[in-house]
């Protein structure tokens, strides 16, 4: 009886190989590695791609850093950074810098009888607080702005990522931006000396701290703070609006950044326009422009893949909390691939029929 | 000679065993205990090798240096904090510990009776075993929150206004990650190590000396303090010592409930950092051959010097003992 079975299935198997084997050809695989933040949708963006145009994905979030090390030493198609590299630092790896959707960083708050989107905060008080000057919440200046909320007197802890982290480089450069003190002083990085307050790992650490200290705030990535219902807060942009951290002051920042600047770089910290959160950046891949010829196919199914996700992926993006781009940047990084990415007999991998 | 080969049953030549096998053997056996050698030289060697910039940039300063600024175009790093951190979270935990241990140990070698003993011993040997992840979770999730809402809000400020010792319990952070929970942390870890070599060395106090001593008249503590522990004194310091080599160099639990602030605590409710949670924490987004990794690569250098000498120590304090 079991033998029957056992033939059964071995003739079955042997009936499904070739068809596997055909599937299997038609599969490339890319991989790549990098920064943890837009992990989520690069894994979605990756199942989705697989069977709309059989490219799967291999990605491993090793964090912004890793990936950096592992493209220079090229063991990986692409590269994945949350903060942009400067021209210098392209040039001297050989690589095309290029965003694929954008996020946002919020304060969140654990202020017991504070809701969500409420709590008011001008730059001058962010500072005050993240320089560890204001001791409690109940502090005549924090009161004065939130009039219709009763804030208690409760010691203020500031919450931060102990990791090196694209959100904190979006933070501090915010920080930077706002405060020649804070420029000065700790200024912007993927980690700073912060003057004050206790460090976690990853957004849940962070987010850890502030539901379990009451009088806590801290900085998280806005993805995870939709997904696990954080009490966030409204800042005053530079335009002079208290903004709330939604979807439509997000992509405010997006349509407003100006996409041809060098290296995919647009300044879209602290914009002065009316509407727009003030801490929201975009997220990177990093593409050798020199790629050896074994890596060709490689180069080429990367910039498919993306050129995929740019066309079809705007909705996952959006469920997931990203921010997508908006077309003209998709035209402008297309245009890029054509111009600098070449294989090694100088001929550009990338031409609009290859998708 | 002829009798003789006639009366025995005749007999083939002696089968030769070959050597071969026993010098592969041993080959490989004297390989095997070299690798162990060339790995420690190896792993020195590399760390000392990533740390050369940093050492260079810096010079002796590096060690009691206290700024760790990673932030790109104003590197300066300093091991001073994470130090500090690593030495003073690793003493507390041992001084909480180390009665707790003495407890257990005298406990089971002279008071708990004979069907208690295997439990309760078996019960320190599971603890030794747990993984140091879960004490951190179970440190960020249980313990930090107790400390921050039962010790710290509750008695904070009747600590911080008692004389003299007052400065230890003042502290601006209330967010419960501190040193004083990451020490409280670290000792239920080493605790069952140095409850086990306490408990091992008591047994070993021959039982004529301890029986000479009640037939004096001495109490059970006499006992101990009179006979037991002078007896024991060097071992019962190396297993102390073997438990803090541990906590030098745990690194997930603390990192979860330290507060991985780079700030010398003044006060045990202030966070700080120490040397591994430092590493966790910065070691996967510094760049190849960046000074911050360097100087990552100089605090594991600074790490390996400092359990390598707590290590040497216990190992020598418990040599009698090992024989």
């Amino acid at each position: 009886m079991t033998h029957g079975i056992d033939r059964r299935a071995l003739l079955m198997g042997a009936a499904a190989l070739p068809a596997a084997g055909s599937a299997l050809a038609q599969q490339a695989t890319i991989t790549g590695a990098g920064a943890t933040f837009p992990r989520p949708l690069y894994d979605r963006w990756g199942a989705a791609a697989r069977d709309a145009i059989g490219i799967s994905l291999n990605y491993q979030s090793i964090g912004s850093g890793g990936g950096i090390n592992q493209i220079t030493a090229r063991t990986v198609d692409f590269g994945a950074s949350d903060a942009p590299l400067t021209s210098a630092q392209l040039a001297e790896r050989s690589l095309l810098q290029f965003p694929t959707v954008m996020g946002s960083v919020v304060l969140s708050v654990n202020i017991p009888g504070v809701p969500d989107n409420a709590l008011r905060l001008t730059p001058e008080l962010i500072i005050e607080i993240f320089f560890g000057r204001v001791q409690f919440w109940n502090d005549p200046r924090l009161v004065e702005l939130n009039r219709d909320l009763r804030l208690p007197r409760l010691p203020v802890s500031v919450a931060y990522r102990a990791d090196g982290s694209g959100t904190t480089w979006v933070w501090t450069t915010y920080l930077s931006r706002i405060s020649e003190e804070w420029r000065n002083g700790p200024g912007a990085g993927t980690s700073v000396r912060w003057p004050f307050g206790n460090g976690a790992r990853g957004n849940e650490g962070v987010s850890n701290i502030i539901r379990n200290t009451p009088g806590a705030i801290g900085y998280i990535e806005n993805a995870y703070a939709v997904v696990n219902r954080m009490i966030t807060t409204q800042i005053r942009n530079k335009a002079g609006q208290f903004v709330r951290p939604v979807p439509e002051t997000f992509l405010a920042t997006a349509a407003a950044a100006d996409w041809s600047a060098p290296n995919f770089a647009p300044d879209t910290i602290d914009l002065a326009l009316p509407n727009v959160w003030p801490a929201t950046s975009p997220t990177y891949i990093l593409l050798p422009t020199n790629p050896v010829a074994d890596r060709v196919a490689g180069s080429r199914n990367t910039m498919r893949f993306f050129d995929w996700a740019f066309r079809h992926g705007s909705q996952i993006a959006s469920s997931l909390e990203y921010i997508p781009l908006p077309t003209t940047a998709h035209d402008l990084i297309r245009a890029a691939w054509a111009r600098s990415v070449r294989d090694p007999a100088g001929n550009p991998i990338w031409t609009p029929s290859a998708a | 000679m002829s009798a003789s080969t006639s009366t025995f049953p005749p007999v083939g030549r002696r089968r030769r065993i070959s050597d071969t096998g026993d010098r592969i053997f041993a080959a490989l056996c004297t390989a095997a205990g070299g690798f162990v050698l060339v790995l420690l030289g190896a792993i020195i060697v590399t760390l000392f090798i990533g740390a050369l910039p940093a050492f260079e940039r810096f010079g002796v300063a590096f060690i009691w240096g206290t700024t760790w600024n990673p932030v790109e175009g104003r590197e300066e790093f300093g091991a001073g904090v994470s130090i500090v951190g690593t030495l003073v979270s690793s003493l507390l935990a041992i001084i909480f510990a180390v009665p707790i241990a003495f407890g257990i140990a005298f406990f089971l070698t002279e008071l708990a009776p004979g069907w208690l003993k295997r439990p309760i011993g078996t019960a320190i040997e599971l603890l030794a075993a747990v993984p140091s992840i879960i004490y951190g979770m179970w440190g960020l999730f249980v313990l930090v929150p107790f400390v921050q809402k039962n010790i710290q809000l509750a008695l904070g400020e009747q600590l911080a206004a008692l004389p003299l010792v007052g400065f230890l319990f003042e502290s601006t952070n209330f967010a419960g990650t501190s040193l004083f929970s990451a020490s409280l942390v670290l000792a239920i870890m080493i605790l069952p190590f140095i409850a086990a070599t306490m408990r091992d060395v008591f047994d070993q106090v021959p039982a004529v000396y301890k029986e000479s001593a009640y037939g004096l008249g001495a109490t059970r503590w006499e006992v101990m303090t009179g006979v037991v522990i002078p007896y024991t004194r060097v071992s019962v310091v190396g297993g102390i010592m073997l438990g803090l080599g541990r906590a030098l160099g745990e690194t997930m639990a603390v990192t979860f409930v330290i507060g991985n602030a780079n700030r010398i605590a003044t006060s045990l409710f202030d966070s700080t950092t120490t040397i591994a949670s430092v590493i966790a924490m910065e070691f996967p987004e510094s760049l190849a051959g960046s000074l911050q990794q360097s100087a990552l690569f100089a605090i594991g250098f600074l790490l390996f010097v400092i359990s390598f000498a707590v290590l040497a120590i216990s190992r020598w304090l418990l040599r009698p003992r090992l024989k």
